[in-house]
């Protein structure tokens, strides 16, 4: 005889967990009793939304499944923006949330909201347990369902009663049918053999290689591809890592923020072979001039994600793996289409990123000291915004999985806990929040955490007293009206300080090195507040709504 | 831009008709007509939705509905030969005298029954497809229509073909 309490914590280990992010109330006290001699790590964060930020930050960092917890109501709504970020990257994580007792559903009971009610648009799905005895099959099918397929959040509701209820546990079933849920791994062979004629066939291909890469762990077959044919790449933001930064054929970034030579590559490729991406308006601009030369082809598990935004000529559904694994087992030598490369290192060398080197405190340099440093082996975590785009573009990244940013929900706030599960997952990896001053206080509080853990998370602020990027926006579009972007200077090293973690204020690039040293050889969390230029802008840039090769803040074509 | 008939076959679960039609209204959908009922197998339910967007738009809203976990199979009946049905419940004023008689004879050239006479007014039972409807309710409208309740349409493939075998 157990409680659903009980049978919920042995269900989560069965799954693997190891570490959990939560906070407790009400009724989830049944659960937190169950937790408070389990073997199950449980991490108290200071607010809920960094619960689901960390058990996302978790799950890129390490392609598992995060888990969180928190209580009904207040505690539950304050999952949804992290919910929502994992929702749109497509982050296995299963949140788990309290309810009111089952006779007082609906009634407005104290600490009651609908949870799944709210969270339907935001979940791959979500569950009200209402009988304890189906609590073990639904743990079950909610990890498959986060982890399979395209990944995705699944939140379990659970009322205070059905924790406590005592039963005879029923046998778990062994595997998860489930009628309406069948994801396609294997790519159609015909389609394969198209795709493969299509890229032989063209003179100037280019591979356009997403999040869907990195989430399939197939970085390793994708290189070996583009190596093979000779295929110059670029990856989204959300591909960043899936090939390494120097590696020849690597086009970096593409997109609004991408480099001038990748949108040139696809401005002028006649075949476009898409992997694990999902044609984002910030990756396309304007999308009838994107690849408009190209013929494309798409590799993606969600079959809803091909056609979407364009229309797609060679359309593969299936596991990225599993694809390109049978690709390179079909492939035929072709000789490489040297003047293609050749235009395309041309561009490379004559349209580097930017850096600018006028003696002032720039983020650019900041990154790239910070890249050189730590060589690819740390795992880097962004906030949203202007140093997003710094560290995308100026951070040499080796490995998958050790770029950790929210690109479809561009949530500010998200990277400082993001950056705390990601330690859980790689505690051998040095972790890296790259902040803005605006980002990191949405979700500052979280410095109780890592000094409670003594979580070793180094926190790099790129202190431009603006919200950066907007206000970037408001010199570009709005004739430099700063409505409501500038913040009032905040001495972060005291706030630090006043949690009991160390840090410093850096003014000048001399010092820079040095404190990113410091922060690395320090055991525990550590605080860098750079102040950088203020007005530094995130160049080149694709204009809302323009063609991708229509960029302003790069060199003379 | 024209109507099409969704036919949903889904685990018959609480909230299971929220989650799809949340997902039409999120996708900007306007849904034209909605029937929900039991089918051939026990544990399941079809809903049957009428919905009215161009072919890409069709496309892409059943490849999300696809992704629910609790839609077992989602077909579109629009190019297919079928039968499609509502019935309305039309009560219309009929004073004692003519009206009351050409009311009825309406009715019969609709194949509507009369399920309902009161003093005042005449309650007709009218089952066919959305037209056969609606212009029905147009010829009854001169005498006055009181109420005019209607169920959403259902729709089934003609022939010996089912509807769970359509791509
Ligand atoms: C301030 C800001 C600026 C931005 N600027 C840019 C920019 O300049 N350039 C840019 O690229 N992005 C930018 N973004 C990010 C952008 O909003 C999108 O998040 C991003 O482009 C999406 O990346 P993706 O296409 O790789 O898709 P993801 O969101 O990573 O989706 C992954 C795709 O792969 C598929 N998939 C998942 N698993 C598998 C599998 N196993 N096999 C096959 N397929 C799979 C999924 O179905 C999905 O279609 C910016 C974001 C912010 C906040
Ligand atoms: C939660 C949230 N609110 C608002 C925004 C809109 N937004 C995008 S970038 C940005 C400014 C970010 O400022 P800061 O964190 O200081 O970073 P910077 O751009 O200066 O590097 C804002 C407000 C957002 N992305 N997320």
């Amino acid at each position: 005889m157990k409680t659903g309490a009980k049978i919920l914590v042995e269900s989560l280990q069965r799954e693997g967990v190891k570490t959990i992010f939560g906070y407790p109330g009400g009724v989830v006290l049944p659960i937190y009793d169950e937790l408070y001699d389990s073997s199950l790590q449980h991490i108290l964060v200071r607010h809920e939304q960094a619960a689901a930020h960390a058990a996302d930050g978790y799950a890129r960092a390490s392609g598992h499944v995060g888990v969180c917890l928190a209580t009904s109501g207040p505690g539950a709504c304050n999952l949804v923006t992290g919910i929502a970020t994992a929702y749109m990257d497509s982050v296995p994580i299963v949140a788990l949330t309290g309810q009111v007792p089952t006779n007082l559903l609906g009634n407005d009971a104290f600490q009651e909201s609908d949870i799944t009610g709210i969270t339907m648009p935001v979940t791959k799905h979500n569950y009200l347990v209402k009988d304890t005895a189906d609590l073990g099959r639904i743990v079950k099918e909610a990890f498959y369902i986060a982890g399979t397929g395209r990944p995705g959040p699944v939140l379990i509701d659970i009322p205070k009663d059905v924790s406590t209820k005592v039963i005879n546990e029923p046998p778990v079933p062994e595997k998860v049918i489930l009628r309406g849920y069948n994801p396609t791994y294997h790519g159609h062979k015909r389609q394969i053999e198209k795709a493969l004629q299509t890229i032989a066939d063209a003179e100037r291909p280019v591979i356009y290689a997403g999040g869907g890469v990195i989430i399939s762990n197939a970085s390793a077959e994708l290189v070996d591809f583009a190596t093979q044919l000779g295929i110059p790449i670029t990856t989204t933001l959300m591909g960043i890592g899936c090939i390494p930064c120097d590696h020849p054929l690597n086009m970096g970034m593409l997109g609004m923020h991408g480099t001038e030579y990748a949108n040139f590559a696809i401005t002028e490729c006649d075949c476009l072979f898409s992997i694990g991406v999902r044609f984002d308006d910030r990756v396309t601009g304007k999308t009838d001039t994107f690849a408009a030369h190209a013929k494309i082809i798409h590799i993606d598990i969600d079959p809803a994600e091909i056609g979407k935004n364009k229309h797609v000529d060679v359309p593969i559904v299936g596991d990225v793996k599993s694809v390109l694994r049978d690709m390179l087992s079909m492939l035929k030598k072709n000789g490489l289409k040297e003047a293609w490369l050749k235009k395309v290192r041309h561009w490379k060398q004559h349209h580097p990123l930017k850096c600018p080197s006028d003696g002032g405190l720039h983020p650019q340099y900041i990154i790239r000291q910070m890249s050189e440093l730590l060589n690819g082996d740390a795992i880097i975590v962004s906030e949203v915004g202007q140093n997003q785009m710094w560290t995308a573009q100026h951070f040499c990244f080796r490995h998958p999985r050790t770029w950790i940013t929210s690109g479809g929900l561009g949530t500010m706030g998200y990277g400082f806990p993001a950056a705390m599960g990601a330690h859980f997952a790689r505690p051998d990896l040095p972790v890296f929040d790259v902040a803005g001053d605006g980002s990191i206080q949405m979700n500052i509080q979280e410095m109780g955490t890592v000094a409670h853990y003594k979580i070793p998370v180094k926190i790099a602020i790129l202190n431009n007293m603006f919200l950066g990027m907007v206000r970037q926006w408001q010199e570009l579009f709005y004739d430099r009206r700063y409505s409501f972007t500038e913040l009032p200077p905040v001495e972060f090293v005291k706030i630090a300080n006043a949690y009991g973690i160390e840090g410093v204020k850096v003014e000048c690039s001399e010092d820079v090195l040095p404190a990113l040293r410091t922060a690395l050889d320090c055991d525990g969390p550590f605080v860098m507040d750079f102040r950088i230029e203020r007005e530094e802008n995130v160049f080149p840039m694709v204009p809302a709504g323009a063609a991708i090769n229509e960029m302003i803040g790069g060199h003379p074509r | 831009m024209k109507p099409h008939t969704l036919s949903i076959l889904v685990e018959n679960k609480a909230g299971v008709l929220s989650r799809v039609t949340g997902l039409f209204s999120r996708r900007g959908f306007n849904i034209e007509s909605l029937a929900v009922g039991p089918c051939e197998e026990p544990d399941m339910s079809r809903i049957t939705i009428v919905v009215i967007g161009d072919d890409e738009k069709i496309e892409q809203v059943m490849k999300q509905l696809n992704k629910l976990i609790d839609v077992i199979k989602v077909s579109d009946l629009t190019n297919s030969e079928r039968v499609e049905r509502e019935l309305a419940l039309i009560k219309v004023t009929a004073e004692l005298g003519t009206s009351r008689a050409e009311i009825m004879q309406i009715a019969s050239i609709f194949r509507a029954s009369i399920v309902d006479v009161g003093a005042k007014s005449l309650i007709l039972q009218v089952i066919g497809d959305t037209d056969k409807i609606d212009a029905l309710e147009k010829l009854l409208r001169q005498y006055g229509i009181k109420e005019f309740v209607r169920t959403g349409t259902i729709g089934i493939l003609r022939g010996s073909k089912t509807v769970s075998s359509l791509k």
